[in-house]
């Protein structure tokens, strides 16, 4: 597999603070990868460090194979879009997309054609002549992506770009941005703190804490089979049960909790006794009628639209989902005294 | 309240009125006056003349000192706002060490009495043998002028996005390009301003002009104050006024301006 991007061992620290540490990372090329994290877990950085507005304090950084530890940002030939948009607000949008090419001194029809064609590609044809500020965020996001594609650079890094529209209009342009992904077979290392987005955009998430890489896969690998507790409650609503482990048999353990026992995969031995936590997810939870799982009531049922959200206390106090599609057979109403279990496929158990 | 004629009103009226009237009538004296037909300041003057303007134009010791004043001018002005700019986009955007420092040494001019100022530069110009020079008097203009476009242009640079500059170099422009074609563009109308403020500012300098000039490059406003020390006549009225236009000239310029940008921007 040919790797777009290499990062290796990158580290880098502010003062006392470590932004990254370690990282290890390879972007295949036509690859849609995001790094996902809770602000300040180092995913910003490390695109920073990538497009070389950052320098990194160890660890070398490969673009399609050579370190490009000695290049400016200026000679990475990278497509960068920001959150915040960055047009020049004194350019009008042709001026703004044609920039990266009028620093690569092409021909002046060269340039009205590939400007042309960029601002098809993002829709936005018979706006060339406005000002930045004269366009809604949606549009001057959209001006902004087709300015950092016009020079047709082999890999795309975007910071949050969506961070600053609303939902609507986000949710647009996620589809509109995987499109271009699609058409343009180019490579993205995309930014976000939203789950959601990432789930929806990405061939493989990095899942980012502390300036390191908790887990990173599929986002069907990330969702089914979370490796953290952090992954397990980062990506996706999920429910989390204490209890002490009383057996381990291949790769599933039997957690005693104060509300009743449930089964879990373990992702590594886990010792009898030992406390952990099953991270469980809502549409996993089921309702059963026999004295098995895990005793609670419900406190409240919210109504999502195509499923049910069950809000269930359980007896020691921990609060439980349970997602139920409408139409499904098992239902309870408030006060309800209900039980729950679920596959232990489905749910995970981390130890200490 | 807001449409009628309410007391507060017209208290505000009164005293805005009071205000301009005071600030503006010396002016309007000094003005009125370089028409005046009468041999000594009078005012009212007895009859129109244009005698004063006719002397101030004709006097070598005028025309002279008011071409030095422009010759200090033009290249002082210049430098300031060149080597201020320069020094505003490092510091604000660079990584130089001690950069705090060299911001107050550069607002130094403006915080030290005038006096030291010219003291200090005396001396210096004494082992330089630059006293007396037009050299002297543009460098140490130069250097009255360095805090007005620092503070002017460094704020300016503050509030502009350095994002901006992040973007220009991901899509392959070199520092230089970048500068050129976003940084100045944006930072423009606050270099043009401290253009014209460094130049109202070394055209009416008269501390360091004292110390450093001599009598063969003497510039007007050196000239105005030796006038105002000897026997003196209207001419110094005239040439007053020729000077509040130069300044008048100067703010309309720099109105001019801010109208072109905030249309550009509304």
């Amino acid at each position: 597999m040919n790797d777009v991007l290499a990062l290796k061992g990158v580290s880098k620290r502010y003062g006392a603070q470590v932004a990254v540490d370690a990282l290890d990372l390879t972007l295949r090329s036509g690859e849609f990868l995001t790094l996902l994290g809770p602000s300040g877990s180092g995913k910003t950085t490390t695109l920073m460090m990538v497009a070389g507005l950052q320098q990194p304090d160890t660890g070398t950084i490969r673009l399609n194979g050579a370190s490009v530890a000695d290049l400016p940002p200026y000679r990475r030939d990278i497509g960068m879009v920001f959150q915040h948009y960055a047009l020049f607000p004194h350019m009008t949008v042709r001026r703004n997309v044609g920039f990266p090419l009028e620093m690569r001194r092409l021909a002046r029809d060269e340039i009205a054609r590939l400007v042309d064609e960029a601002l098809e590609l993002v829709r936005l044809p018979g706006l060339g002549d406005r000002l930045p500020k004269e366009l809604s965020g949606g549009q001057q996001q959209r001006v902004a992506l087709a300015r950092a594609l016009v020079y047709r650079p082999a890999l795309l890094l975007m910071d949050e770009p969506l961070g600053a529209l609303d939902r609507k209009l986000r949710e647009q342009l996620q589809l509109e941005i995987k499109r271009v992904h699609r058409e343009r077979g180019i490579s993205v290392l995309y930014v976000t703190h939203d789950q959601e987005e990432a789930l929806t955009m990405s061939d493989r998430i990095a899942v980012f804490d502390h300036g390191r890489i908790q887990q990173i896969g599929t986002p069907e690998e990330l969702y089914d089979r979370p490796s953290t507790r952090f992954v397990a409650s980062f990506v996706g609503d999920t429910n989390l049960v204490s209890g002490r482990t009383v057996s381990m048999a291949d790769g599933v353990c039997e957690i005693e909790t104060s509300a009743g026992r449930v089964r879990a995969s373990a992702r590594q031995p886990i010792a009898n006794g030992a406390a952990v936590v099953v991270a469980v997810r809502p549409e996993r939870v089921a309702f059963v009628s026999e004295e098995a799982g895990l005793a609670g009531v419900v406190t409240d049922v919210i109504f999502v639209g195509t499923a049910r959200k069950y809000a269930v206390r359980l007896s020691d106090g921990t609060e439980c989902f349970v997602l139920r599609q409408v139409g499904a057979a098992s239902t309870a109403g408030v006060g309800a005294t209900v039980r729950l279990s679920w596959d232990a496929a489905h749910a995970t158990a981390f130890g200490p | 309240m807001r449409d009628g004629m309410g007391p507060w009103r017209i208290l505000r009226a009164v005293m805005c009125c009071i205000v301009a009237i005071w600030l503006l009538a010396p002016l309007v004296v000094v003005v009125v006056i370089s028409f005046s037909s009468a041999p000594f300041l009078q005012f009212p003057p007895p009859g129109f003349s244009l005698r004063w303007y006719a002397q101030l134009f004709s006097t070598p010791a005028w025309t002279n000192s008011l071409l030095v004043s422009v010759e200090i001018m033009v290249p002082a002005a210049l430098f300031a706002t060149v080597l201020g700019t320069a020094a505003s986009y490092s510091l604000v955007r660079g990584r130089v060490p001690g950069a705090r420092l060299v911001m107050a040494c550069l607002m130094l001019p403006i915080v030290v009495p005038g006096m030291i100022t010219a003291a200090a530069l005396f001396g210096v110009y004494r082992g330089l043998g630059l006293n007396g020079t037009l050299t002297g008097l543009i460098i140490g203009h130069t250097v009255l002028c360095l805090p007005y476009v620092v503070a002017t242009v460094t704020s300016a640079l503050r509030v502009q996005d350095a994002r901006l500059e992040d973007a220009a170099a991901t899509l392959g422009a070199p520092p230089w390009a970048t500068f050129r074609h976003v940084t100045l563009p944006l930072v423009l109308p606050a270099v043009l301003s401290s253009l014209l403020v460094a130049m109202i500012l070394t055209f009416d300098e008269l501390i360091v002009s004292l110390f450093v000039s001599s009598a063969r490059v003497r510039p007007v406003a050196v000239q105005m104050w030796s006038n105002l020390l000897g026997d003196f006549d209207p001419t110094i009225s005239a040439i007053a006024s020729v000077c509040f236009l130069l300044a008048l000239l100067v703010l309309l310029a720099d109105l001019a301006l801010r109208a072109g940008k905030s249309s550009r921007i509304a």
